[in-house]
């Protein structure tokens, strides 16, 4: 967050212990995804909720891994607005008629 | 990076100068590169998630052993491979050759693992007779075969590259051929071939456990 208007080329950030923890979480919602799957959820639910956690890891994932929170600001608003927007997009376009087909009374 | 300020970058991120987002150009064309390759996943995994949620009786064959198992070990297998690949970056930034080195090697062992496993996941799949036009457990939702061997297919085709990739980053590095940027940036991809895994599992297989 803050590290963007730290000088550059100072690798102070991702410490061993930092992405093992990270590495930590990832696994722990993972399992918690296996976990939920033998849940009796109904699917809409499911695959929101599903969806949501794998946002989160990918977040993390983006964040440290890849390194994107010690980058500059002007790059990270250059990558996921764009990114998110489109995929947006392509939701607008899709699920309206997805959840019109679930209720549709003779499916 | 610490060349980015000699290039006469001004100090704040909206005041432009050289190299504007301090970062390399392979870098930030890799950047590029995943985002276009992020919406081709997402127009696949929301046409899947459309056909996934308007098809009632969706086939939801996936036990917990084989599949399920086998997926949740790929999973773990390739968020370790994405684990020794930041140890490799890092590595890589101290001058670390040796560790650079082994850490890649791990990566690339652990990326031919998660492709071997799928591969016999696959095999029994195909003998129990699905295809990508046809499933034998609701032969009436014929996607079912289309979205899983097409999504799956697509994302070991990337985890493959990545192997090739990374092995040819490993032997250029030991060399000296290619600098830490040039594995910071093989990392990217790596890790992005990770991210997608984490949308694939949950959707594909997690969606399709049978419910027993």
């Amino acid at each position: 967050m803050h590290a963007n208007s730290e000088p550059d080329g100072n690798h102070s950030e991702g410490s061993t212990k930092l992405f093992l923890k990270v590495w930590g979480w990832l696994l722990l919602l993972t399992a918690l995804e296996i976990f939920l799957a033998y849940e009796r959820v109904e699917v809409h639910l499911m695959i929101t909720i599903l969806v949501g956690l794998s946002l989160i890891k990918s977040a993390l994932i983006m964040a440290y891994f890849m390194h994107l929170k010690f980058e500059r600001l002007g790059l990270i608003l250059t990558i996921i607005p764009a990114t998110v927007f489109c995929i947006c997009m392509m939701l607008i376009m899709f699920f309206p008629d997805s959840l019109r087909l679930t209720h549709l009374p003779q499916y | 990076m610490s060349g980015a300020e000699s290039e006469g970058v001004l100090e704040t991120p909206w005041s432009g100068g050289a190299s504007p987002y301090s970062v390399s150009s392979i870098k930030l064309g890799m950047w590029l590169f995943i985002m276009s390759d992020t919406l081709t996943f997402s127009a696949l995994l929301i046409s899947y998630a459309y056909v996934r949620l308007s098809t009632p009786d969706w086939p939801r064959p996936f036990e917990i052993w084989p599949a399920i198992a086998k997926s949740s070990l790929m999973t773990f297998v390739l968020l370790s491979s994405s684990l020794t690949m930041v140890l490799g970056v890092a590595a890589a930034h101290r001058g670390d050759v040796k560790k650079t080195v082994r850490y890649l090697i791990a990566t690339i062992l652990c990326g031919i693992a998660f492709v071997a496993i799928h591969a016999t996941e696959w095999v029994t799949l195909i003998h129990e007779g699905a295809t990508p036009w046809t499933n034998p457990w609701n032969p009436s939702v014929p996607l079912f075969g289309g979205a899983f061997f097409g999504l799956t297919g697509l994302h070991m085709l990337h985890v493959t590259i990545g192997v090739f990739y990374l092995a040819a980053i490993c032997w250029g590095f030991n060399k000296g051929k290619w600098t830490a940027d040039h594995v910071e940036v093989s990392g990217l991809y790596w890790h992005f071939v990770d991210l997608v895994w984490m949308f694939i599992f949950p959707m594909l297989y997690l969606l399709s456990v049978n419910p027993k």
